[in-house]
């Protein structure tokens, strides 16, 4: 799988979801850790802590409200629950218990939702979460996390661990670029800036984040100076890191796997509008769900690639 | 430490009028809330709390080894309320500021806010699996804490509920006690028109839970299933409760789809409160 990356020769590394499964092994060394999963651990990857720590892990089925509910009450006893299904599943099936039992009541929940995004592939539009960042965003007090490799994603696991409060986590099915090396220098709500630049900013997260670095490539060729930021937290957002690149740069693209409506792109906006119009210009999934088809053709089909980052780059700069 | 409140017969039936009557009156403050389905659990709670069932802790509501009581029918929070003030986690003077705004005591229960308050609830069919979680705790930690919820009965068609029956059954936690309010009515009518959900105890029998049918009134059949259940090993217990929703003030028991979300008029007032003491 190439995600259109023509300019630069990424390691494919492991896929984010198998970062997480093996950092949350480790995190397992922490005897307040419990896992609950849907019965998809070998898709989530939290097999590996199944494996290590099996009295620690739970298979509660196909029931994901009731896992929900069973780890806000692990939570109200001190322990760490973390939560794990496809994400469609865990954020749609489970919303208002995640509200309910969760968000309201501030408790320390982890939950991790694999398989998002349209890069599942053939499985189509019923497995595919498209509109969990939207829901996990709207919920006060919860921390939302889209990594775009393994060893951020890798530290982000840790890092949702060791932080206090209700945390979402969005892992990927495929295998992607490596973007950082070992040890990511990653803080929760600190964007990453992975390219400094002065006429534009490309803002992305997950697998648009190597997008994102590649379109930045062929930008430079046409003489465009391209600043490109990780937003791997869309929650809490990096106000001052958006603000900056507003100011700094003529305009901002942002890149996102998720629908139009309530994602990284929405909150972008929002920050800007009322800190500083910028002329901005987004690439995700619109307002449709999709198809099945292999990745790379649905990313191509509905408008995921380096190429439609660069399109949205030369709006911005022709306005 | 957390400790267990035994107290006599009288005093225990003394306690149901006074907590009743509480809430009568602070949900007429209010001038809204569910008082039906609150006074509907009162025998339930006055054992639970005043029979040397639950071991709590007002100085430390947190605890680590206390038994939770989680209130899944967050609607009957009047009650619990009054149950918490009377046990001393809080003066029952903050009874009368129920609902209002800058109090604690909000229309459904806020574990944040409230101490004692164990779970927040008012979304139905939350409370057991957060109870699951609790149970769970306690076995991995070889705490020997024991677990109650109470629910509703039209809480009951909640499919949640039983996926987490599914999970307590499976996993054998005895220390978890489910508690059904069985007041037979639910918002608009009576709980057999909407879903008849009648027999519930082969039901949970075949979920590998134990299961019994009380008169949820009775003092003394409440005190001896919830002895029952703590005697129980390898299977949750589950108690079905018949009670009367609105139980002790005619106008309500007369007409439960009426007064499912209504507080008792101030002028109707007295005269409920004098039931209540005649009872």
């Amino acid at each position: 799988m190439t995600f259109g990356i023509k300019n630069i020769d990424f390691e494919i590394g492991p896929a984010t979801r198998e970062a997480f499964g093996k950092a949350l092994e480790q995190a397992g060394a922490d005897e307040r850790v419990v896992v609950l999963d849907g019965d998809v651990n070998n898709s989530t990857m939290t097999m590996f802590f199944k494996d290590r720590y099996p009295d620690r892990f739970f298979n509660a089925g196909i029931a994901e409200s009731d896992l929900v509910g069973i780890a806000a009450g692990l939570a109200g006893s001190n322990k760490i629950p973390v939560v794990s299904s496809f994400a469609t599943f865990l954020l749609c099936n489970a919303f208002d218990q995640i509200r309910m039992s969760v968000a309201f009541p501030d408790q320390n929940v982890k939950m991790v939702g694999t398989h998002a995004g349209i890069s599942i592939g053939e499985d189509g539009p019923s497995q595919m979460a498209v509109e969990d960042i939207a829901l996990a965003c709207s919920l006060p007090g919860v921390t939302v996390m889209v990594p775009a490799d393994a060893p951020s994603a890798e530290v982000a696991t840790k890092a949702m661990i060791e932080r206090e409060g209700p945390t979402y986590l969005r892992c990927g099915r495929p295998k992607v670029p490596i973007i950082y090396g070992e040890g990511a220098d990653f803080h929760i709500g600190k964007a990453n800036t992975l390219r400094e630049g002065d006429d534009i900013t490309l803002i992305a997260n997950g697998i648009m984040v190597a997008m994102a670095l590649d379109a930045a490539e062929t930008l430079k060729g046409e003489g465009v100076s391209v600043r490109v930021l990780d937003m791997h937290t869309v929650k809490p957002i990096d106000v001052a890191a958006i603000e900056r690149a507003a100011n700094e740069t003529r305009g901002i693209v942002v890149a996102e796997e998720h629908l139009c409506y309530g994602g990284l792109g929405s909150t972008v906006a929002m920050v800007l509008a009322e800190r500083s119009p910028t002329n901005m210009s987004f690439v995700n999934l619109g307002d449709t769900y999709a198809t099945s088809g292999t990745p790379e053709e649905l990313l191509q089909q509905y408008g995921l690639t380096p190429r439609a980052i660069e399109d949205a780059a030369r709006r911005v700069l022709k306005t | 430490m957390p400790q267990a409140v035994a107290k006599t017969r009288d005093e225990q039936e003394e306690i149901a009028r006074k907590l009743r009557r509480d809430i009568v009156v602070s949900t007429t403050e209010a001038g809204s809330g569910h008082p039906s389905t609150s006074l509907s659990q009162v025998e339930l709670m006055t054992i639970l709390y005043f029979g040397g069932v639950l071991r709590y802790d007002p100085t430390n509501p947190r605890d680590p080894e206390r038994d939770r009581f989680i209130l899944s029918k967050g609607h009957g929070a009047p009650g619990l309320y009054a149950f918490l003030a009377e046990a001393g986690y809080f003066p029952s003077e903050e009874l009368m500021t129920l609902r209002k705004l800058g109090s604690p005591l909000e229309g459904h229960p806020n574990m944040n806010r409230v101490p004692g308050v164990e779970a927040s609830t008012g979304s139905l069919g939350q409370g057991l699996s957060i109870g699951v979680g609790h149970a769970l705790s306690a076995r991995l930690d070889g705490l020997d804490f024991r677990v109650y919820v109470m629910t509703g009965d039209g809480e009951v068609e909640q499919g949640q509920i039983w996926e987490a029956v599914m999970f307590a059954g499976n996993h054998g936690l005895d220390n978890l006690t489910l508690i059904i309010d069985h007041n037979g009515y639910q918002q608009t009518a009576a709980v057999d028109e909407v879903q008849p959900l009648d027999p519930l105890v082969p039901k949970l029998e075949s979920f590998k839970w134990q299961a019994r049918e009380i008169d949820g009134h009775s003092l003394d059949e409440v005190e001896s299933a919830l002895d029952w259940a703590c005697g129980v090993t390898g299977a949750p217990q589950a108690i079905i409760a018949r009670t009367v929703k609105g139980k002790g003030v005619s106008l309500l028991e007369s007409a439960p789809h009426k007064w499912h979300g209504k507080p008792i008029p101030k002028d109707e007032e007295p005269k409920a409160l004098e039931e209540i003491a005649a009872s």
